[in-house]
């Protein structure tokens, strides 16, 4: 057997993790992170239940087969982790974000950002005479298709979530 | 007592007591003096004041690595909390379990860049396994008694408690450990059944077989040594103990191979290099165990106990992982091979010959002449003149831990200590301090040099202080040997800032700490020396002046693999570039 670990290719995994809600939690996490050198590619963070204390980070990240189960590995090492589970492994999961997205412009402009909201599903959350707030949820893949394409119709700010993820089917975690 | 609460510093005194501690390495500062106010009324729990809180915290790894419990450190905020850091780290690595209090600056302070604040469990956070910052002081019992459960068990780490003045001096409610129940800490500890039997089958079809055994059998207890030794019995294989865990098997069985690694003896590093099944308990394929992972253990299967499941699979890949304390597991691997009846002796005999050929290179061989005494003689004649008593021995880092590794040799668990994974000079006098308060009727040794023996000098005024009856064993060899030892084999032997020649009168310092003090530089005095040193009372400095150019050596360059190894100065480095040789 090899014991070369680098032996497939790398691919993204998304984590749940539910840690007891204390303060360093989060800085426990992303120390593991940066300490062992591996990606964060989003990170959120709630609190999920408060009086039972804890809250549920959702990581995306990369790597190869055995560093995604050494970074399940050294998640669940951690103390205050109570619960760890790989969305991309353990099955299908549904994922989704939320951006807040500021166009600037009028005319023109403003009517072709306004149908290609209208088209990507994206309300509008404040307006102005010369400018939109976008609230658009779904994909990443859906938000950077419409912030790309917003890029020539005025974009000037924009605020993501990152991704929050959850597995399908009826089973809680 | 106020009513039926507590303050701060009572319900610290009264949960440590609860956790059978008997013993504090500390050192006041202002916020803890509410604490220390509490420890002067009370004479349940000694505690000894240190030179230097990295000093208490290695006393704390050598009382904990001696007795098998875990060790307690007292510091201040500030200045006290950065200074245990070093030592904190090191119990990380070698997953010893310690609980380091530390004071902080009163709650409302916090965040004000207080006189000395620092963010302690910012600091902290990576070099211990949890760390807690106390809110309130109803809350400070069971989070004591949390942290000794987190230290203790799973893989052992050290773990702080940081607790603001107001914390200390308020009142709070007491709550008894069996009240505690430690929320999802919960590590697995029975290996798995079905894991085991596979386990069981692979080892019965070997026919080059190791067992590799690391620091998790001495951390699963005496026991689990007792087991190992069991089931070496009961295969007939040879077995391996790295630096962690030299005395899990007896030095003396017959089928131990001394330790594997960057200076392990030839027969180790040869049985590891080919083998064809490897059962590897406790151990964590450190790199100066497996030198390139590439070319490690190339045919064998491999078998993995760790009660770390990121152990498994992290720097080698393995057959078989099983998850669990080392004790149970090796337990049901005896029932599981005597339950097989099998019968091997016959299978193995090629395997002993090859064995037997590679220890007859006798790997370990130098040449005492009669003028300078060699350091490995000085530690052979130590371990003749002790064998049989009870003994206990720490070390530095350098070549002098390396030569002691080789060259002593231990009949049990527990009674090396050592710093593996963090290599931290200055770890040395202070566990030495450690172990002789945990045991004061034992003979206690610290193998040292000159260089790291700098490092924690200060705790030479502590041992002193409590009269601790520490040997202190000086190769001073007059330079940072390791350091000398990798320029002249990988940097063109440029000796680049590691001499010491200048030197410090040793033996009028050792006085100057209140030791009685011997010096030795010629050959035929190393018994006399050592049988005075052992014959004192009270603590003793020997100094041995040894070879300052003596290699340690068999030497697996960093990088290179086991069959590379490098057995003796003749014999030349080879194909290794300066590039891929990462230093102690
Ligand atoms: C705190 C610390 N600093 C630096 C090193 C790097 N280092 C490893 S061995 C060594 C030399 C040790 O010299 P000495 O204590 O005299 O032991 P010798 O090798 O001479 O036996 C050094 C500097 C280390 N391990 N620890
Ligand atoms: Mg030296």
């Amino acid at each position: 057997m090899s014991n070369n670990l680098e032996i497939d290719g790398i691919n993204d995994h998304t984590f749940s993790v539910v840690v007891d809600n204390e303060s360093g939690v989060l800085h426990r996490v992303v120390g593991l992170f940066s300490g062992r050198g591996y990606n964060i590619d989003s990170l959120t963070v709630s609190e999920i239940d408060r009086d039972e204390g804890y809250s549920k980070i959702t990581i995306v990240t990369s790597g190869t087969a055995p560093v995604i189960a050494q970074i399940r590995a050294q998640l669940e090492r951690l103390v205050p982790v109570r619960k760890v589970s790989d969305l991309t492994r353990d099955g299908r999961s549904v994922q989704r974000e939320l951006a807040l997205i500021k166009v600037q412009g009028t005319g023109e402009k403003r009517i072709a950002a306004m149908e290609l909201a209208d088209k990507l599903n994206a309300q509008v959350v404040d307006s102005t005479a010369e400018s939109f707030v976008f609230e658009i949820v779904g994909s990443s893949d859906t938000l950077d298709r419409f912030i790309d394409e917003v890029k020539q119709l005025g974009l000037v700010d924009v605020s993501r979530t990152g991704i929050v993820a959850i597995a399908r089917g009826a089973e809680g975690m | 007592m106020v009513g039926n609460r507590l303050t701060g510093g009572e319900i610290i005194l009264r949960a440590l007591g609860d956790q059978d501690v008997d013993v504090l390495f500390g050192y006041p500062g202002g916020v803890t003096l509410p604490l220390y106010d509490k420890i002067f009324q009370q004479n349940k729990i000694r505690h000894i004041l240190v030179g230097h809180e990295q000093g208490g915290v290695h006393a704390a790894e050598g009382y904990a690595r001696s007795t098998g419990k875990t060790g307690v450190v007292l510091a201040t905020s500030g200045p006290g909390a950065t200074n245990t850091v070093t030592g904190l780290v090191d119990a990380m690595m070698d997953s010893i379990p310690l609980v380091c209090i530390t004071g902080q600056v009163v709650s409302s302070l916090i965040g004000n860049d207080a006189f000395q604040e620092a963010d302690t469990t910012g600091i902290t956070r990576a070099a211990t396994k949890h760390n807690y910052l106390v809110r309130s002081t109803d809350d400070l019992a069971r989070i004591i008694h949390e942290a000794f459960y987190v230290a203790k068990n799973g893989r052992p780490g050290p773990v702080l408690i940081d607790i603001p003045k107001d914390v200390i001096l308020d009142t709070g409610e007491y709550v008894v450990p069996e009240d505690v129940s430690p929320r999802n800490y919960k590590p697995k500890t029975e290996g798995d059944e079905d894991k085991i039997k596979e386990a069981v089958d692979l080892l019965a079809v070997a026919r080059k077989p190791i067992i590799y055994v690391g620091g998790g059998v001495i951390n699963s207890g005496p026991e689990a040594s007792k087991l190992v030794e069991k089931l070496v019995d009961l295969t007939g294989y040879p077995c391996t103990t790295t630096l962690m865990a030299l005395g899990a098997l007896p030095a003396s069985h017959p089928n131990f191979l001394g330790m594997p690694g960057m200076h392990g003896t030839y027969e180790a590093n040869m049985v590891m290099h080919e083998c064809d099944v490897m059962l590897n308990i406790g151990a964590r394929f450190d790199d100066r165990v497996t030198g390139k992972v590439d070319g490690f253990s190339p045919q064998s299967k491999k078998i993995h106990i760790d009660i770390d499941p990121s152990s498994i699979n992290k720097n080698v890949f393995v057959d078989i992982g099983i998850i669990g304390d080392a004790q149970g597991i090796v337990k049901k691997l005896i029932e599981g091979w005597s339950e097989k009846d099998i019968e091997k002796s016959s299978d193995l005999k090629p395997w002993w010959n090859k064995i037997k050929a590679w220890r007859e290179i006798n790997c370990l061989s130098y040449k005492q002449g009669d003028q300078v005494i060699k350091p490995q003689y000085a530690l052979e004649r130590l371990r003749e003149i002790v064998n049989g008593d009870d003994v206990y021995v720490t070390t530095d880092v350098g070549q002098h831990q390396m030569w002691a590794a080789q060259f002593l040799h231990f009949e049990e668990p527990n009674r090396w200590m050592t710093s593996g994974g963090l290599g931290t000079m200055g770890y040395g006098v202070p566990a030495a301090m450690g172990v002789q308060v945990a045991h004061p009727n034992s003979k206690v040794i610290c193998v040292t040099s000159e260089g790291s023996l700098m490092m924690n000098i200060q705790e030479m005024a502590t041992i002193s202080k409590y009269n601790l009856p520490v040997k202190i064993f000086n190769l001073n060899n007059k330079v940072l040997g390791m350091i000398r030892q990798w320029q002249e084999l990988f940097h063109g032997n440029n000796e680049s800032e590691c001499d010491l020649s200048s030197g410090v009168d040793f033996i009028a310092l050792a006085k100057a700490f209140g030791f009685k003090a011997i010096d030795i530089v010629d050959p035929a005095e190393v018994d006399s020396g050592i049988s005075q040193m052992l014959e004192i009372e009270g603590p003793v400095f020997l100094n041995i002046a040894v070879d300052r150019n003596e290699n340690v050596f068999p030497m697996i360059p960093a990088g290179a693999a086991h069959n590379e190894i490098v057995l003796g100065p003749n014999q030349s480095i080879q194909n290794v570039g300066a590039e891929n040789n990462v230093m102690a």
